[in-house]
């Protein structure tokens, strides 16, 4: 009994650094392939389009009700402590250092990211990547290095989008709601902002372009080894891509803020 | 004795507790039309992806030009590989893709043609299987017979030496499937390229193959000519030409 269950235990562990493996020489295989020439620009575009642009209203609609409500809980705790003049500050530090990138990540994992998954899980059990390695073309360079590229991009813009948008929401519900005098607002927002507030969000948001990207687009690839072929398991990938992504996220701000603090 | 191009020799494959292949032994001769029959589910897709390295046998050998696939210096296999071609039974198009991209993909990502020689390439093909007025249309807006078509079209695009055929006139109407069947045949007679077809396309395939296979629960009951399979006795081709279970 104890043996048996030492026994799965141990193919438990087994399996999963088999998958960390494969995904770490994913991950690699994709970024080496930005330096293989012919630079595949035509297909960046394509996939800037689809992840930064088509991210945008998604991005404006979130980062505007996530600035409002940071303005109204700011307000409410600041105003405790005669404190509610460093509403701008509170709402553009949480944001630009926290909060933008990664809501920014979330939004996009489920906009972008379960699209990437489902789509290159469909390709998966249609044959079609197989059908690419049989016109002698690497499906990895063809598939996921434009999407890396796209979302490395993509990912810090949006994350800025969503910052600026963010303020703007935090000015309306602080300044023109609640009544925090506009000029002080926006002066704490500019006063408190450092470069390297700026530069710890941008870093932020390209780590998780690279996660997002390489988890979504590792879960379809391999949707036939971890999920299993047919629609079934094409779905189950496309829900495992994006919960990774988003523990994922979550583990790596820590992470990342640990060392930028 | 003349050397096969692609041999076989004991291979076999399995998937879990499923043995597809169990000691399966074949020769394909260069320039040759082989045909694979048999029964659904035997394994003739798999001996097929055996050939284009996309499954890996358990046990036994490939041979390519007598030498062992897995000997191969890289340039050799490589140099193989690109002489090859091969058509899905399912199609895998893109369905992303328009059927111009489809067809001229592999010209497009593998070779260094001009967008003009690309284009003819393209068009002439589309053109011989009846496709005009597909080119803008994406894989989705056709009729499956119209798909099956354009992913004939993209594997004879390269002008591929060796051409392997999964069922490629599953769903095609009657015609279209002798038009596929001639057009085989005429570019191999043109061009002198190898061909394996796996087909369920009886007897309409005797007129083009030259030799034909019979896979059954794992290993080949049968290989000869057309004349071969008409003078055979075996229980299991008979049945299977005529559509009995044995």
């Amino acid at each position: 009994m104890l043996i048996q269950l030492i026994e799965k235990f141990g193919a438990i562990i087994l399996r999963q650094l088999e998958s960390l493996g494969r995904i770490v020489l994913f991950f690699l295989s994709g970024v080496i392939n930005i330096f293989v020439l012919p630079f595949q620009f035509k297909k960046i575009i394509d996939h800037l389009w689809f992840i930064g642009s088509k991210s945008v209203f998604v991005i404006v609609l979130t980062g505007f009700f996530t600035g409002m409500v940071l303005g109204l809980q700011g307000y409410y705790s600041l105003v405790k402590f005669g404190s509610e003049a460093a509403l701008g500050s509170a709402v553009a530090l949480t944001l630009i250092r926290e909060l933008g990138p990664v809501f920014t990540a979330i939004m996009v994992t489920a906009r972008a990211g379960s699209a990437m998954a489902a789509e290159l899980g469909v390709m998966r059990i249609s044959e079609q990547i197989d059908a690419l390695k049989t016109m002698h073309i690497n499906p990895v360079r063809f598939l996921f290095t434009p999407r890396i590229i796209a979302a490395v991009i993509s990912f810090p813009l949006l994350t800025a989008l969503f910052d600026v948008v963010g303020i703007f929401g935090g000015y309306i519900s602080g300044s023109i709601m609640l009544g925090i005098n506009q000029y002080v607002y926006m002066d704490t927002v500019i006063k408190s902002i450092e470069i390297a507030d700026i530069t710890g969000g941008v870093y932020k948001a390209v780590f998780f372009g690279f996660i997002v990207t390489t988890i979504c687009c590792y879960r379809g690839y391999y949707t036939h080894l971890s999920s299993g072929f047919g629609a079934r398991g094409v779905s189950l990938s496309t829900t495992n891509a994006v919960v990774q992504s988003c523990i994922y996220i979550f583990i790596f701000d820590y992470i990342i803020t640990f060392f930028l603090v | 004795m003349t050397l096969p191009f692609i041999q076989f020799i004991d291979v076999t494959k399995s998937f879990g507790s499923n043995h597809v292949l169990k000691g399966l032994n074949l020769s394909i001769f260069k320039g040759e039309i082989m045909a694979v029959i048999g029964k659904s589910g035997t394994g003739k897709s798999v001996l097929l992806k055996h050939i284009i390295g996309l499954v890996e046998q358990d046990s036994g050998q490939i041979l390519i030009k007598g030498e062992s696939r897995h000997q191969l210096s890289v340039a050799a296999s490589r140099s193989f590989h690109k002489e090859l071609s091969y058509m899905f039974q399912d199609n895998a198009l893109f369905d992303f893709m328009n059927i111009y991209d489809n067809v001229a993909l592999p010209l497009v990502e593998n070779s260094k043609f001009s967008k003009t020689h690309i284009k003819e390439k393209v068009i002439t093909r589309i053109k011989q299987l009846g496709l005009t007025g597909t080119l803008e249309k994406f894989p989705a807006q056709l009729s499956g017979g119209m798909r099956k078509r354009v992913a004939l079209a993209r594997a004879l695009v390269t002008d591929p030496k060796v051409v392997l055929f999964d069922e490629p006139t599953t769903g095609l109407d009657p015609v279209r499937k002798k038009k596929v069947h001639s057009m085989i045949q005429e570019y191999q007679e043109q061009f002198g390229f190898t061909a394996v077809i796996v087909t369920h396309d009886i007897p309409e395939i005797f007129n083009i193959a030259q030799r034909i296979a019979m896979l059954d629960d794992g290993i080949i009951k049968f290989e000869g000519s057309k004349k071969d399979i008409l003078d055979s006795h075996s229980k299991t081709l008979n049945a299977f030409i005529r559509g009995e279970d044995v």
